[in-house]
């Protein structure tokens, strides 16, 4: 399928990527083209068929629960890019209310 | 006598253990060589590579960063460890090369990206841990494909890695630099990760030896996801033998990863020199015709005829839906690297970009922490996730992996290992295929099967073949060889009794001297 500038657009949204609109233009046609190749999975009949999400079927693997060491908070910290009182620091998420 | 760069991690190890040489020498040696010909400034405990725009066009650029400090002293341990007579692992004292995407402390870890430049991870990759205990000196992080993501390594925030066959020319990727670190004798190991063909088409471009284990059986603990469900660390080396010696040391169950298979791993140098006489080699028919160069169909023509000389029994075998892999890949790999890269958010690690609030903020750091073709590929991933979408694409992908994986099944009731070539060209020239993605993804042809699969695969030379732009130019063709879940001791076997066959000698001339015309790396060349 052809994807439009405006489904693009929207997709980054979903995807938070903030796209110039030049990247906007370029990824259009390239998204198509890249799409129209993989849309070949679907000439096959596979209605049935159980998906495969992973080579193994592994499920539920659990640790004991038992306490083990793990990084210092100033470990995890050390690679972050704003800290404030000891946790990550980021901007406003709710809007205040006038 | 050989320069010690030029040899094995088996001639190493055997001279490291007859103390004929120190590990201190050993490290040197390879230091002094990346120093010369790689493009690093080397200054202080870790050496940083020189800025894009300042590396040189002879210059491959295996490596990003090369932890010279750290080397050195964990082989001055080992020697003095050696001296006291303590017992060492069959690798102890050998050099390595490490890929970017895996954790190490001490040491950034940038996966080729902007987003994690100077990130410096708090902890080991389990395969890191490994590699430590063997004594297994890492030599630095070696360049790649952003996030793991192309078929060149072009595609590296940090500038491009060059082949050392021919350094106009890409050393294939995502783990191009592992691949050149070995090819170009700056180091005898590499480790690189494999999603789609990572490490055996790169392996293959280069004239190695590389090899996807199965899926789950290297612990991805400390390795950067990009397609959790395909991603798997594995070896590159000269030699079959050092890469079954490297596979032994850093792979089995790791409880730190959930994905990790249960249960004990198969010996892979019991058996590794058993030969071939009575194994039933497959031909897969939907691996070659179509779209291989010419060149890669003589070679790969020749390797048949010499696996039947010792003895194997070649067969052909159908993979019906082996023609889907492709188009069911670049949806399912793409979908599990839009949802693993959620994580860059500019909240926890690397870059942020400031913006009024938090979706604006991940939004913009996003744009700038990411190249072209990471935002590619999770904008199709989101797409292909999409409400509306999900049914025809994902789930179609998953059910097609279903039914490539029962295609491998019967197959391997009739033979015990598969073979086709590992990529559809030889290497191709720097800049060739950039313009077009899709031109790009179809390296991955003939990899990807046994990606979806999750079973064992490997690639080893095969041979030499002209490039179609310039016959004068010999490169190097891989061979691939496939096994069944947990059989990475018969692929092995298989790919050890080939590699024999072909005349392979690991020394002298060069990175490899694969079948004739005996051809010496460029890089090689200029350094002597």
């Amino acid at each position: 399928m052809a994807l439009s500038e405006d489904e693009v657009r929207h997709v980054a949204r979903l995807a938070r990527l903030a796209l110039t609109d030049d990247e906007v233009a370029a990824l259009a046609p390239q998204l198509s083209a890249i799409l129209g190749y993989a849309e070949q999975v679907g000439e096959v009949a596979a209605g049935e068929v159980v998906p495969t999400t992973h080579p193994f079927a592994l499920a539920d693997v659990t640790r004991p629960d038992e306490r083990a060491p793990s990084l210092s908070r100033e470990e995890v910290l050390a690679g972050a890019p704003a800290v404030e009182q000891d946790r990550f620091a980021v901007p406003r998420i709710v809007a205040e209310e006038g | 006598m050989a320069e010690l760069t030029e040899l094995t991690a088996a001639q190493l190890a055997a001279r490291l253990s007859a103390e004929e040489v120190t590990a201190r020498e050993v490290v040197d040696a390879h230091l002094d060589r990346i120093a010369g010909l790689d493009g690093v400034v080397a200054d202080g405990d870790i050496w940083a590579a020189k800025p894009a725009a300042e590396l040189g066009a002879d210059e491959p650029h295996a490596y990003l960063a090369v932890t010279a400090a750290a080397a050195r002293e964990h082989a001055d341990d080992i020697d003095a460890r050696r001296a006291a007579g303590a017992a060492l692992g069959p690798l102890a004292g050998v050099p390595l090369a490490l890929k970017d995407v895996l954790t190490m402390r001490g040491a950034p870890t940038t996966c080729g990206s902007r987003m994690l430049e100077g990130w410096v991870p708090p902890y080991d990759a389990t395969v890191t841990e490994r590699l430590r205990a063997a004594d297994v000196v890492v030599l630095g992080k070696t360049n790649m494909d952003e996030f793991a993501m192309g078929s060149s390594t072009e595609n590296s925030a940090f500038g491009l890695t060059r082949n050392p066959w021919d350094l106009d020319r890409v050393p294939g990727g995502s783990s191009g630099g592992s691949a050149t670190a070995v090819a170009g004798l700056m180091a005898p190991l590499a480790i690189g990760t494999d999603t789609g063909g990572s490490i055996r088409q790169p392996a293959a471009l280069t004239g190695l030896v590389g090899v996807k284990p199965t899926y789950g059986t290297m612990s991805r603990y400390g390795l950067v996801a990009f397609a959790s469900s395909l991603d798997q660390a594995g070896p590159f080396a000269r030699t079959v033998e050092d890469a079954a010696l490297l596979q032994s040391v850093t792979w089995g169950h790791d409880p730190r990863d959930a994905t990790s298979v249960p249960g004990a791993v198969p010996d892979l140098l019991g058996g590794l020199k058993g030969g071939v006489a009575g194994l039933k080699v497959g031909v897969v028919r939907e691996l070659q015709g179509e779209g291989y160069e010419p060149g890669v169909e003589v070679v790969f023509a020749a390797a048949l005829e010499r696996l039947a000389d010792l003895g194997a029994e070649i067969v052909e075998v159908s993979l019906p839906h082996a023609s889907y892999g492709l188009p069911a890949y670049y949806l399912i790999a793409p979908s599990e690297a839009s949802s693993n890269l959620a994580r860059f958010d500019g909240v926890r690690y690397g870059l942020r970009v400031d913006a009024p609030t938090a979706e604006e903020m991940n939004a913009a750091t996003r744009a700038a922490g990411f190249g072209p073709e990471v935002k590619r590929r999770i904008m199709i991933g989101t797409h292909a996730l999409s409400s509306g979408y999900y049914d025809a694409y994902y789930l179609q992908a998953s059910k097609i992996r279903t039914l490539i994986a029962d295609d491998f099944r019967a197959a391997f009731e009739q033979v015990d290992v598969l073979i086709s070539p590992t990529s559809p060209s030889v290497a191709f020239r720097l800049g060739d295929k950039t313009a077009d993605p899709m031109a790009m993804y179809l390296n991955d042809v003939a990899t990807v099967p046994a990606s979806l699969a999750g079973i064992p695969a490997l690639s080893l030379p095969a041979g030499l073949a002209s490039a179609p732009d310039d016959p004068s130019t010999s490169l190097p063709v891989g061979l691939q060889v496939m096994a069944p879940l947990k059989r990475d001791d018969v692929m092995y076997r298989a790919a050890w009794a080939f590699e024999q066959a072909t005349g392979f000698t690991p020394e002298p001339a060069g990175p490899r001297a694969v079948a004739t015309p005996v051809a010496t790396p460029v890089a090689t060349q200029e350094v002597r």
